[in-house]
């Protein structure tokens, strides 16, 4: 019932509720509207379903996310949606999803053509920060990520199919994107536009990629530390990526002309840095969401 | 710490239930007298005077500093993100305050039915805010920390100042579907397998929309307090949010209480008149309590309102195992 506003007859407040005519009207009329509101929350509330359902609310996660290519109801059902991986991450690459991915709201994902995941935290610090084991503890090292896999999607426009080489910034001098450059600052990812290329042939996607690049540094170790490394290795299991990534290969098209197609191996872990490096206008190189280096076989 | 009538009363009411009003047998002869001195009540001029003479204007000091305490609360979450500063980490749902987990309890229930799995951390966060707000005062969260709550409240006093134009009426709900809503939530959670309520819930919105930045969930928050100031007073808060039943049952344990004293009160009702929950104040309705010092039942949200408007100053905070009484 309508809470009394008026109580300058505290008496009626002494009889129990009459059933006079208007009493039971409005008695009525409250329900109707009390089952209404139940509805109408409870129905607004389960469209959050239809994002889920089209496949619109699937996106690139971040590293550690428990999800299966194609079902993300356990990442979406262990997310707080709090937003500490967003906070910790040093290029900025984790976003919060907004209404329209449903039940995705308020969840993270990753953008990878704006701002890939370069692993320059050094150490999975989202996963570090995560409260809920929604971005799972279960994995140690970039190498163990499984975000997606990358693919080359568009080869006639990838620039070493067509055997020609790149000079300036990757992505423009516009383009806000991070990345960490080891040989710059080993600590402080910087603008992709303040880090030009000047290459005979394009192979910006094999060169930047984190796992490819930690490959090459393990490999570089002084003798003595390849050993502590094999050690360490043995003991954690993966300290250095076991796999390669992606690795370019020749192409021959027997018209004379030197190419080279990116080809993606079985160590992609889909971080995405291929495809927010990759400077043809429409990224020649993606990352696919619907598998990753463990479901490839099917 | 508290008793089981205090316990009983404050379940009963959170799930929508009246209290029943006390039998004269269950009346103590104190308050019996107290009753029998104030045989008629005040005419209308005679309140008015009351109100002049003690109060003189609207004070609003509890109300300002649960504003201050909102705002500063929501800020250091902001201010920590935008100067990375490792106070505050995260949302008002999940947060590390100086390296200690929070996890939002209704958020983490929605978890726990939906993923089917708790880990540690998350069983800290739980743990630090039950004790928290145990200790503060369960529905304390809404009225002092709660974005949502404040915007709520703005929009109250707009639907309050159409209402006296008689522009709109309040429309009012059967206080027993939060009930209905909470078990309906949890049920969501453990049947689908998604944190539904999270999805819709507009403390989580407003939250992580000051840290992070705004979007169109806003419009949702924005249609809920178009509905709350055109259509039904206070709404969301009174008759949805499980968040604020999730706090209730918690604040069942707490220390923290408004307390009733019936000696000096004239029952006209200023008190209920500003209420979020105007039910935990039908002890103050002439017959209504049951001894002449009373504590308001756990949906009280502690926001003080009543404290600041009560012209004899018959309500005021307590802190129960503490003998003096705060002002």
């Amino acid at each position: 019932m309508a809470y009394p506003m008026n109580d300058d007859k505290p008496s009626d407040k002494r009889v129990k509720k009459q059933l006079t005519p208007k009493r039971r009207e409005q008695s009525r009329r409250e329900f109707m509207r009390t089952s209404l509101l139940t509805v109408g929350v409870l129905g607004v509330s389960l469209l959050g379903y239809i994002p889920i359902l089209q496949g619109s609310s699937m996106r690139l996660r971040p590293p550690g996310a428990v999800k299966q290519p194609n079902d993300e109801q356990a990442f979406f059902s262990s997310c707080i949606k709090c937003g500490q991986c967003v906070q910790v991450c040093p290029v900025e690459a984790i976003k919060l999803a907004d209404m329209p991915d449903g039940f995705g709201i308020g969840i993270p994902f990753i953008n990878a053509r704006q701002q890939a995941c370069d692993f320059s935290c050094d150490g999975l610090q989202c996963v570090l920060a995560c409260p809920t084991g929604a971005l799972t503890h279960s994995l140690d090292y970039p190498a163990d990520t499984r975000m997606g896999f990358a693919r080359l999607a568009h080869p006639k426009t990838c620039l070493a199919v067509q055997g020609k080489g790149f000079k300036g910034p990757a992505r423009g001098a516009d383009f806000t994107g991070l990345l960490r450059y080891a040989e710059v600052d080993r600590w402080k990812p910087i603008p992709v536009a303040n880090h030009p290329y000047d290459l005979a042939l394009c192979n910006l996607c094999v060169r930047q990629c984190p796992i490819e690049i930690r490959i090459a540094q393990c490999a570089a170790m002084p003798e003595e530390d390849q050993q502590q490394v094999a050690r360490v290795a043995q003991q954690v299991g993966n300290e250095c990526p076991p796999k390669h990534a992606i690795s370019m290969e020749t192409v021959d098209y027997a018209d004379g002309i030197r190419r080279m197609k990116p080809v993606v191996q079985d160590g992609c872990v889909g971080c995405g840095v291929c495809e927010m490096i990759c400077p043809v206008e429409q990224a020649a190189i993606v990352v696919d969401l619907d598998k990753n280096a463990d479901t490839l076989g099917g | 710490m508290a008793d089981v009538g205090y316990i009983k009363d404050s379940l009963k009411q959170l799930f929508g239930f009246k209290v029943a009003r006390p039998t004269k047998e269950q009346q103590s002869l104190a308050l019996k007298a107290i009753y029998a001195k104030k045989k008629g009540h005040l005419s209308k001029a005679e309140m008015d005077a009351v109100r002049r003479e003690h109060k003189g204007t609207f004070l609003n000091k509890w109300q300002k500093r649960r504003w201050l305490s909102l705002i500063f609360v929501n800020l250091l979450f902001v201010i920590s993100y935008y100067f990375d500063v490792q106070l505050v980490e995260g949302s008002l749902t999940g947060a590390r305050v100086i390296g200690f987990h929070m996890a939002d309890l209704n958020s983490a229930l929605q978890i726990a039915l939906a993923y089917k799995h708790i880990v540690l951390n998350l069983v800290i966060g739980m743990l630090s805010v039950f004790v928290l707000w145990m200790l503060l005062g369960g529905r304390t969260f809404c009225a002092w920390v709660c974005p949502y709550h404040l915007l709520s409240e703005w929009s109250e006093y707009l639907h309050l100042w159409l209402a006296k134009m008689n522009l709109v009426k309040d429309h009012s709900f059967n206080r027993k579907v939060r009930g209905v809503f909470y078990v309906a939530f949890a049920l969501l959670a453990l049947l689908t397998g998604y944190t539904v309520f999270d999805s819709i819930s507009p403390t989580g919105i407003l939250s992580r929309a000051l840290i992070y930045g705004p979007g169109i969930a806003l419009l949702w928050v924005g249609l809920l307090l178009l509905f709350e100031i055109f259509y039904s007073r206070r709404a969301w808060c009174r008759y949805v949010c499980p968040i604020g039943m999730t706090y209730g049952m918690v604040g069942v344990f707490s220390p923290v209480r408004i307390k009733y004293n019936a000696e000096a009160c004239h029952h006209e009702g200023d008190c209920r008149k500003v209420c979020l929950v105007p039910h935990v104040l039908d002890l103050t309705i002439r017959g209504g309590a049951l001894d002449v010092n009373q504590d308001v039942a756990s949906d009280c949200t502690r926001c003080g309102m009543c404290v600041d408007v009560c012209p004899t100053d018959s309500l005021t905070y307590e802190i129960k195992g503490l003998s003096k009484m705060l002002k």
